[in-house]
């Protein structure tokens, strides 16, 4: 069947089949690998990205279902020039990542839960990554990187 | 891990959906959020050979006050509910328990619609509902029946809906009775490994996550309550009847006895506003 999805802005038409996984055209199809596949059971979060501005895990949607639909991924998150998302920034800042394997799904997941959630709390951080898995860091830094992203630009350090 | 192959075809209306049904209803399913059916397709444990897919269909996402009842869409998915004044003010169990349901990326695409049609006896809206005496609209070939959620659940997977029909709407009466809410996990995101939604007052109604092979009500309880038994009192025939699985996550007796604890929470939660 054919699908057109707009990716980080980008609307393209391709042929794809019908049992197609978003998470499976965005890394095969339009060369996004920035996208990872952790438990595809959709339980660790790994293949979150945007659809319509909200997280879903793109292991467990079709291709189909995104056709006509807006997905920002990863490689959408840093301006034109380079420059990081604030997102992005704080988790460099604050050491939110080891070996990164989670860390798409995690910005990824932050930016739809601080859209939900400009000014949360701690607990709520920790809740409204609960869709997240990571097993390196302790999750610690990466609460206080999002709950750093969360606080006025100048605030972020 | 990728579904076996099937043909999709897309449902722009419920007359579109049911006229795609009725080609082949035992080959086909419907499509709506997919995070009940894809997971079961992906471990080819579900092989339909036609995915209609619903989830474009206009104006099946709704939360209403109708007078007595508050009316909501097939299509409303879990975040939709969980975030609708309506919903808060008027049936605060069923908002609440929209938020519980797995995480935020699953709440994104789930449906209630979905979560009823799939009868899973671990899922948690099904319960609110039951708890709530709902009535669900389910169109067919035959026209528009309703369908009071107490005869809805039939088994493992198993609901009164034909596979030639569609669920549209779901029913829940409105009402100030206090309510409780408990789900137990181990982990973040989990299934309850049991959970209770309770409703108290004039008509108290308990239904029970995970302890059978359907959602099921507490009939001791709502016995017991009814005749003016405290809450601890009550909850301790909330495992009457009842013979839940054993699983990885906790045995048959283990479960029997953690649904007393958590249906006397559940009900001291609704008596005192708490929830
Ligand atoms: C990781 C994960 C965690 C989860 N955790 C929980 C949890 O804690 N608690 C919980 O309750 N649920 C949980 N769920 C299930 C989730 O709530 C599902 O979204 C829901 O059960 C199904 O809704 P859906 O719209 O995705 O349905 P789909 O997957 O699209 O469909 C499910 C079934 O219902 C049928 N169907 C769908 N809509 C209709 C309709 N309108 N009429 C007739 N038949 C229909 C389909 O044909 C299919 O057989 C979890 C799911 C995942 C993936
Ligand atoms: S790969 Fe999708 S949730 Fe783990
Ligand atoms: S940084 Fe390694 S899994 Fe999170």
């Amino acid at each position: 069947m054919q699908v057109t999805v707009t990716v980080n802005g980008v609307p393209e038409t391709h042929d794809v089949e019908t049992r197609t996984l978003l998470v499976q055209y965005l890394r095969e199809v339009r060369g996004l690998t920035g996208t990872n596949i952790g438990c595809d059971t959709t339980s660790c979060g790994a293949c979150t990205v945007l659809m319509d501005g909200e997280s879903v895990k793109s292991c467990t949607v079709l291709a189909a279902q995104a056709d006509a639909h807006e997905i920002i991924t990863i490689e959408g998150m840093a301006a034109a020039d380079g420059t990081m998302h604030p997102i992005q920034q704080a988790f460099q800042e604050h050491h939110g990542l080891q070996c990164g394997y989670c860390t798409p799904g995690m910005v990824m997941a932050a930016a739809s839960f601080l859209q939900e959630h400009p000014q949360p709390s701690e607990a709520e951080v920790r809740e409204g990554l609960e869709g997240n898995l990571c097993r390196c860091t302790g999750y610690h830094n990466i609460v206080q990187a999002v709950l750093a992203a969360a606080s006025p630009p100048e605030a972020v350090r | 891990m990728i579904p076996a192959s099937f043909e999709y075809r897309r449902a722009g209306s419920v007359d579109e959906a049911l006229a795609l049904l009725r080609q082949d209803p035992d080959g086909t399913k419907l499509l709506a959020g997919g995070h009940s059916l894809l997971p079961l397709m992906k471990l080819r444990l579900a092989t339909p050979g036609v995915l209609v897919d619903v989830g474009r269909i206009g104006g099946l996402s709704y939360v209403r006050d109708a007078g007595d009842h508050v009316a909501i869409g097939a299509l409303t998915r879990h975040r939709d509910l969980e975030t609708s004044d309506v919903a808060r003010s008027e049936v605060p169990l069923l908002a609440h328990v929209a938020g519980q349901v797995g995480d935020p990326q699953v709440r994104h695409r789930g449906t209630i619609g979905g979560s009823l049609a799939h009868g899973d006896p671990a899922s948690d809206l099904p319960a609110a509902v039951l708890a709530l005496g709902g009535t669900l609209v389910v169109q067919g070939p035959g026209g528009t029946r309703e369908v009071p959620v107490d005869g809805f659940f039939l088994g493992f997977l198993e609901t009164a809906l034909g596979p030639d029909e569609m669920l549209t709407e779901i029913r829940v009466r409105k009402g100030a009775a206090g309510w409780g809410f408990q789900k137990f996990n181990r982990r973040a995101q989990d299934w309850a490994i049991v959970g209770v939604a309770a409703v108290v007052g004039s008509d108290p109604r308990v239904a029970l996550v995970n302890m059978g092979s359907t959602t099921v009500r507490a009939r001791g309880v709502e016995e017991a309550l009814a005749a003016g038994a405290s809450p601890a009192d009550a909850a301790a025939r909330a495992a009457e009847g009842l013979d839940p699985p054993s699983d990885l996550n906790a045995s048959t007796e283990y479960r029997q006895h953690l649904v007393t604890v958590l249906v006397r929470r559940a009900l001291e939660g609704a008596t005192t506003g708490r929830g």
